[in-house]
């Protein structure tokens, strides 16, 4: 059965990581539904926050499949339940559609959005939230007209109590560890 | 900073010396044990081959005919050598012909470490002369590449690509240089990495799956074991010896796992999957654990999963976390290199006995031995079988020479019918299927192997044709490689399933050949056709005592089927036999 995942990846900053993470769902014929990329809490880690609907049993594969490649330092999966989610929108319309009443300016109030920008010809209207939320800005902008609209990824940061950087101190005794066995092997 | 820090820092300081990038890849090389590589000079890697020029007497380059077979010779002389095979190319169409081996080499864990020549820095992405995005092409097919468009990160970009390719579930890798890189200088010293943060090669053993695996084991009454190419690579075949003599349990081997156990060995049963023996295949349906070391469950050795010892117990021992629970859900795993493993394994198994169960083996294989092959080795009539070529061989040269195959019926039946007696002896393309693999391979295991032991390569007529321009390679070193063409006129294996599968609508499988022996004189190599089955014995003989390289053709059977067979995605159990 498919179910929506979001994998949180922590990378190292090289060049050619992103393309060794999404080949590897090119490969299995797994479409990604949103992704994200920024430097984490700590200096030079990234993370990738990639969105996809898949079976539990092909997720538990491919989370595999990325913590082998070289660069990534750990990868987690998560359903819905264990994040907090969000996506920021923005939204441009026309200066004229706030001039019928007040009808634009109750939707910014009670969809908790807010403008960023006026210019004589059109406004900037800005709203973070989960997909369905700023879809149902949208779709009640939509009759005022939308010149321009645009969503990022989700980002997201996961419920569990153990972060980042106690992994990555875990990464180095593990990695110093097949240092020795290495040594021990005469390999 | 105190006296004895300085100095320390000014001795390092004084062994660093300055030379060119391309001086510092050959330095590099040489650091890491590289006597010996495989090439192809062209355009964009030319300042590295004026350095080699100078150090020839320290670094041997065989230069190859065709790019794609200084991979696959850089393969086999890895996996003989048991050092990571070195290959070097120029850009562009240099490197596009690498992907093959690259792929071949990724299937089957061979370390390999590829240096590309790459346009200057300044032209990427300009599509200049020969520019290829060479790291984007082999990214799918390496374990790790990288682009080196400064001199400075020559060294440490070197000791990486030594170190992952020969690390952890051994692997190709791919570095990619340009050629202002090659050109402009540095300021050289060498140090080895033995740790990268996001990469842990050697898990720390689970000892508690360790126990787990052990108890199960010791309850077992139908235990079967699975041996894969990890026991060879991890050099665990005196502890994989002990483990299955001590607990007294039958082994079954896949393809490359060949020769990691001895095939004269009471507990051999023989070869898994499709074409493998009848008993392990059978019997893998009908024992009540099953232990796997370093294999992967291949599609071509499980077939159907669904129905893949449903009925067993699974303890999975591989070094690649990301190979558990892949393909055959396991009841126990040990992620860790075979050897550890074992050692740790062995002394908590309990020694036993199991011989009603191995008898059951042996009953198969009687079936086996009477429906195919006696047929396959024992032939009184008809055109020469392969089998018999190749069980011939064996015979004589008691199951200790190095084989080579290329890939189709001859490689199946090289696995079948050649008694692997000593271990590391065969070289072949599992996971991929490389055709063309054989001839270009039998040049790098020949010279791994030097005058210790005697290499034959055999190779069907289509593969031949793929890469016969290796015998180029061949005679100018007069390689001692024995050559045993085995012709059909026919793609054979694929011929076979038109006759099985497609109503004998053979569609382009039959081969108008050239003469090979004229061929072969062309390039300067001794040739020799046979058909008649009397003449086998002698020229055997003849070819063993042969000095130098050697092309024996023999016409076989033109429609011949290798059996027995699992057909694709069926029932390890419902083999059939004729």
């Amino acid at each position: 059965m498919e179910k929506e995942f979001t994998l949180s990846i922590f990378t190292e900053n090289k060049i050619g990581v992103l393309q060794r993470i999404t080949g590897i769902f090119t490969r299995r014929h797994i479409n990604i539904d949103s992704m994200i990329a920024s430097e984490s809490e700590v200096k030079g880690v990234y993370r990738f926050t990639i969105v996809v609907n898949c079976s539990l049993d092909l997720i538990k594969k491919v989370h595999k499949q990325i913590e082998k490649q070289i660069g990534v330092l750990k990868a987690f999966y998560f359903t819905n339940k264990e994040i907090v989610y969000q996506e920021i929108a923005l939204y441009k319309v026309p200066t004229k559609s706030f001039s019928h009443g007040n009808d634009v300016e109750n939707l910014i109030r009670n969809h908790n959005a807010h403008i960023l920008t006026v210019e004589p010809d059109y406004i900037i209207i800005e709203k973070a939230g989960h997909k369905d939320e700023t879809q149902e800005l949208f779709n009640k902008l939509l009759p005022y007209g939308i010149l321009q609209f645009a969503r990022s990824g989700r980002v997201a940061v996961s419920k569990q109590i153990k972060e980042i950087t106690a992994y990555l101190r875990d990464l180095e005794e593990a990695s110093l560890y097949s240092e020795k066995e290495l040594l021990l092997n005469n390999k | 900073m105190d006296t004895q820090a300085k100095t320390k820092v000014e001795e390092k300081r004084k062994t660093k010396i300055r030379v060119s990038g391309a001086e510092a890849i050959v330095r590099s090389l040489l650091e890491e044990g590289t006597d010996l590589m495989f090439g192809y000079i062209g355009g964009a890697i030319m300042p590295i081959y004026d350095v080699l020029y100078s150090y020839q007497d320290r670094l041997q380059h065989v230069m190859v005919r065709h790019e794609q077979g200084a991979m696959h010779a850089a393969q086999a002389y890895a996996r003989i050598s048991k050092k990571p095979g070195v290959c070097m190319s120029t850009s562009g169409p240099g490197a596009t012909n690498l992907i093959t081996g690259l792929a071949d080499a990724m299937l089957d864990s061979t370390p390999m470490v590829c240096i590309t020549g790459q346009v200057g820095s300044g032209l990427l992405g300009s599509d200049a002369f020969q520019e290829t995005d060479v790291v984007g092409v082999s990214m799918p097919v390496t374990k790790w590449n990288f682009q080196i468009t400064k001199a400075e990160e020559i060294p440490e970009a070197v000791a990486k690509a030594f170190f992952i390719a020969r690390s952890g579930r051994p692997g190709p890798v791919l570095l990619d240089i340009t050629k202002d890189a090659q050109f402009a200088e540095l300021d050289y010293s060498y140090e080895k990495i033995t740790q990268i943060r996001s990469y842990i090669p050697y898990p720390k053993l689970n000892l508690n799956a360790v126990s787990q695996a052990a108890e199960i084991i010791n309850a077992a009454k139908k235990p079967f074991v699975l041996v894969g190419q990890g026991v060879l690579l991890s050099g665990a075949q005196k502890e994989f010896k002990e483990f299955v003599e001590k607990a007294e349990i039958p082994v079954g081997s896949t393809l490359l796992g060949l020769s990691a156990f001895p095939s004269n060995h009471s507990l051999f049963t023989g070869m898994l999957g499709m074409h493998g023996n009848y008993a392990p295949n059978i019997n893998t349906n009908e024992c009540d654990v099953l232990i796997a070391i370093g294999m992967r469950f291949d599609d071509r050795v499980t077939g159907n999963l669904k129905t893949y010892a449903t009925q067993a117990k699974i303890i999975h021992i591989d070094l690649d976390n990301a190979e558990i629970d892949k393909n055959v859900k396991t009841d126990v795993a040990i992620v860790a290199d075979a050897k550890q493993a074992l050692q740790s394994l062995i002394p908590l198994v309990n020694s036993n006995t199991h011989k009603e169960w191995i008898e059951s083996f042996s009953e198969l294989r009687k079936v086996e031995i009477e429906k195919v092959i006696n047929k396959d080795c024992n032939p009184t009539s008809g055109a020469i079988k392969m089998g018999e070529v190749i069980n011939k061989l064996s015979e004589k040269t008691n199951g200790e020479a190095i084989i080579v195959t290329d890939v189709g019926q001859h490689q199946m039946a090289s696995a079948r019918y050649y008694q692997f007696n000593k271990t590391q002896s065969l070289v072949t393309s599992g996971g991929l299927g490389t055709m063309g693999f054989g001839l270009p391979a039998s040049v790098g295991a020949q010279i791994a192997a030097g005058d210790k032991r005697d290499v034959y390569a055999f190779i069907g007529d289509g593969g031949f044709q793929m890469t016969i321009q290796e015998l180029g390679t061949i005679s100018q070193l007069n390689l001692n490689v024995k050559i045993i063409l085995l012709n059909n006129n026919f793609l054979g294996m694929v011929r076979q399933w038109q006759d099985m599968f497609n109503e004998k609508r053979y569609a382009y499988t039959e081969l108008t050949n050239p003469d090979f022996i004229t061929i072969a004189k062309g390039f300067g190599i001794e040739g020799k056709t046979i058909s008649n089955r009397e003449d086998i014995d002698k020229t055997l003989n003849d070819l063993i005592t042969h000095k130098g390289p050697f092309l024996l053709e023999v016409k076989v059977e033109k429609e011949a089927n290798v059996f027995p067979m699992v057909p694709a995605g069926g029932t390890v159990s419902e083999m059939i036999l004729e």
